[in-house]
């Protein structure tokens, strides 16, 4: 039976590091497309379909906009079964996009995040159909906790 | 030979003047990566952006890190069993968005997984030790229950 695709988004850095723990183990079940921020992170993931966009943060917001466009172009090629990010900003407008198309969105908020949710991980909170926190106490009523990219 | 990152997001030119300054007394190699430095460093040798394979072989070749409280760089570490001294940003000096590496720092230090050094004294004084050992070591990938739950949410 063929794989069901998943969309797994972060930025270049600490983000895309703790995706790929957590998206390795799941390419034996699902086909795992990858979107982050800087084209060099395709070495780590040869073997799969990768893109990239634009960075930003909130100090460069503005570059968001050619994102918006490659982000909506890769969701209508690729439509993913479900998104799933570790943020941070772009990862976040990919979730918000992909949720206007009623795909399955799932935040996984940074394990740098000990003492609350990142700044886009409070916003996620508010759209995405999951989100989890690498942190038990920072559980709440909408965040989980279901263990961390240690492994622990 | 020591490997000195700070990321690839802003600069931390506190960190790598302090590293510049006592480089002179190891007697070792010590590699930097700078990332839009306005200093002069003279005692070290700089790297600019590495592509992750080009960065993993400068990682895998060090005897110890020292690093920005950045969670790729401690996750690197500590797979790898490099013994690493983390020196946190500080937002208020404006060298990041929001104080959270001194959070990360100090979550990371009490878990007993790496070293922290809050100023130049500190660090000063780890890097110098000569008997810093990899305090951690995680698994390959995230936690089997994390993974599982995702897979029963994606279906």
């Amino acid at each position: 039976m063929k794989k069901k695709r998943i969309l797994a988004v972060a930025s270049i850095g600490g983000h895309w590091i703790q995706l790929l723990r957590i998206t390795k183990p799941l390419e034996e079940f699902y086909e795992v497309v990858y979107l982050s921020t800087n084209s060099k992170c395709q070495s780590l993931v040869p073997e799969n379909k990768f893109f990239h966009i634009q960075d930003f943060n909130r100090w460069s917001i503005w570059q968001a906009i050619p994102a918006t466009i490659k982000i909506l172009f890769v969701l209508l090629f690729i439509r993913p079964k479900a998104v799933i990010t570790t943020g941070a900003a772009p990862g976040l407008l990919t979730l918000i996009i992909a949720r206007m198309f009623f795909i399955n969105t799932i935040w996984i908020d940074s394990i740098a995040n000990v003492k609350r949710l990142s700044s886009s991980g409070k916003i996620a909170r508010k759209i995405a159909h999951k989100i989890y926190t690498q942190w038990p106490n920072l559980v709440d009523d909408k965040v989980k906790y279901a263990g961390n990219i240690f492994g622990d | 030979m020591i490997f000195c990152t700070i990321g690839t997001q802003a600069p931390f030119d506190r960190m790598l003047k302090i590293i510049d300054e006592i480089a002179p007394l190891i007697d070792e190699e010590v590699i930097a990566q700078v990332y839009k430095t306005d200093v002069k460093l003279k005692n070290i040798r700089t790297v600019d952006f590495l592509s992750p394979t080009e960065f993993n072989e400068i990682f895998n070749s060090a005897r110890l890190i020292v690093a920005h409280a950045g969670m790729g760089t401690i996750i690197s570490a500590l797979v790898r069993q490099k013994p690493i001294i983390i020196f946190p940003r500080i937002a208020s000096l404006g060298e990041h968005r929001n104080e959270h590496q001194l959070a990360t720092a100090e979550k990371m230090k009490a878990l007993g997984y790496v070293y922290v050094a809050q100023n130049a004294d500190e660090l000063k004084d780890l890097i110098l030790k000569k008997d810093l050992v990899p305090l951690h070591k995680i698994k390959d990938y995230a936690s089997e229950s994390l993974i599982n739950e995702l897979k029963s949410v994606i279906g």
